[in-house]
């Protein structure tokens, strides 16, 4: 694992009992990760396995109970600024053009406003997004309020993006689009990205590799190297190769 | 403006009902004094109205924007800091049992005559709702946005520049347009238990005298200021809000 650039090394996390009489939630139990600097990887779980409670840990807003995180060698565990992230909630602040939007990491670095407008300008071009700079994000479509707040995540230039299932709340059809898009940015830029979803199809278009979570308590069940070409076409979710990918993915998700 | 054409048309219609009815029932000026008559008054007397009506709006702007400054000041701390909050929200929200109106007086035995007792009065009634509304405009931001800023290595107080106090302006205007209409009340409220000048105590002067029609122009000037204020602040929102009025 020398090449490793963010190592999640055998986290452990259990909340206390919210109410008397209940009982303790084993939500994270020895989960170990290892993602290489420009790598896309996924994270594909049940729903309520922990994989948010996971995501928190990484981003440092929440502390293990026993583990820790590496980055680049570093331990950061519960350190914030490291990261930025993207949830299936736009979060834009409505009050923010879309330029501004774009901005919040840059400012929050103390970078001067119209610096930062010349860091997003190229950026709002490349994402399609240049016609509706001054526009407010109520004025936006589902899929372009996502494709800000991505900007958004890109912009802040941190060592990881981290993707909690951000296109959960679109339709199908924007959802794929949005996939397609996705996978073309990416491959220009090769952040290092981990993506949540509990979408296997959707894990296995985007990603160099797939770590398959358990049910809570989360443990890693099975970790799948994807290994198919890019750029990644739509129609190949149905060539040998995915559907054999799928397979295994479900079995391992499903236990079968 | 459109918009407002039915409650117009049946606001004349109101009138024209009293005034048909203070005529057919021949009831006296100094009991019900008709539109007409009121109209009238407002016209000869508009110099007069005028004058007091000018020391009236001296009081509440001032009065409301010294509410407007303690108010930030007073939220923004409780917002900051949660311990401050504990302690200065439930004191604030006793400090509204206190009937104002009894306690009026006590501010002229305080500072006078003068114009100092009528501001305090204004302050008194607006702070509360400015208060009131700012601070729950921060509490009711969107937690996901915090984190997010956070896990971006925002400072707490760039949290809070950048998230919730932006946030918050929708609540805080909505509580500045209930003020800006009680601030002239609280101006009148002041003026009546004693002043030299002022709409208050015109007010009461013409009730003494039992000069009705002119009480009821005062009134018609107090609801025009009010709404003039309350236009001024909504005009305000939408300057300084314009992304709440494009959804």
């Amino acid at each position: 694992m020398a090449e490793a650039y963010l190592v999640v090394d055998d986290i452990f996390k259990t909340y206390p009992p919210t109410e008397k009489g209940k009982e303790k939630l084993e939500t994270l139990n020895g989960v170990s990760l290892a993602v290489k600097k420009g790598e896309f990887v996924s994270v594909i779980g049940p729903s309520g396995c922990g994989k948010s409670t996971l995501f928190n840990i990484i981003s440092g807003l929440e502390r293990p109970d026993k583990g820790c995180i590496l980055l680049d060698g570093k331990d950061i565990t519960g350190e914030k600024g490291h990261i930025s992230y993207m949830l299936q909630k736009d979060l834009l602040l409505p009050w923010r053009t879309v330029l501004d939007n774009c901005i919040l990491g840059p400012e929050l670095q103390g970078i001067p406003k119209k610096e930062a407008y010349r860091l997003a300008l190229p950026l709002l071009k490349e994402f399609n997004l240049s016609d509706f700079a001054s526009s407010y994000p109520a004025q936006l479509s589902g899929g372009m309020r996502q494709r800000v707040a991505f900007l958004r995540t890109v912009l802040a230039k941190k060592e990881l993006l981290l993707l909690d299932e951000p296109f959960g709340a679109l339709d199908a059809y924007t959802k794929s689009e949005m996939q397609d898009w996705l996978s073309g940015i990416w491959s220009k830029y090769r952040e290092t990205v981990i993506f949540i979803t509990h979408d296997v199809e959707e894990a296995i278009f985007l990603s160099d590799r797939v770590y398959v979570f358990s049910k809570r308590p989360a443990l890693v069940k099975a970790e799948i190297t994807v290994g198919l070409p890019r750029p990644r076409s739509r129609g190949e979710i149905t060539s040998t190769a995915f559907v054999k990918l799928k397979k295994e993915m479900l079995s391992a998700l499903l236990d079968v | 403006m459109r918009k407002f054409l039915p409650s117009l048309m049946f606001f004349i219609l109101l009138l024209i009902i009293w005034e048909w009815a203070v005529r057919y029932f021949e009831i006296k000026e100094y009991i019900l004094p008709s539109p007409s008559a009121v109209g009238s008054s407002l016209i000869n007397k508009r110099v007069l109205l005028w004058d007091h009506g000018l020391q009236t709006i001296y009081e509440a702007v001032l009065g409301f924007l010294l509410a407007i400054g303690a108010g930030l000041f007073l939220s923004v701390a409780m917002g900051l800091s949660p311990g401050v909050k504990r302690t200065i929200y439930p004191l604030m929200v006793v400090s509204q049992t206190i009937p104002i109106v009894a306690l009026a007086p006590l501010f002229i035995i305080w500072f006078g005559y003068v114009m100092m007792p009528k501001v305090v009065t204004v302050i008194l009634i607006c702070f509360f709702p400015i208060t009131l509304s700012l601070v729950e405009g921060l509490s009711t931001v969107d937690e996901d946005m915090v984190k997010l800023l956070t896990a971006m290595g925002a400072s707490p107080w760039q949290v809070f520049r950048k998230v919730k106090f932006p946030g918050a302006m929708p609540s805080f205007f909505a509580g500045l347009k209930i003020s800006a209409t009680y601030s002239v009340m609280g101006a009148i409220i002041g003026e009546w238990l004693g002043a030299s000048k002022g709409l208050g105590i015109y007010m009461t002067r013409s009730m003494k005298s039992f000069l009705t029609d002119q009480l009821f122009a005062a009134i018609a000037v107090v609801s025009i200021l009010s709404l003039l204020f309350f236009a001024v602040v909504e005009i305000t929102g939408r300057m300084v809000m314009p992304w709440y009025y494009q959804k």
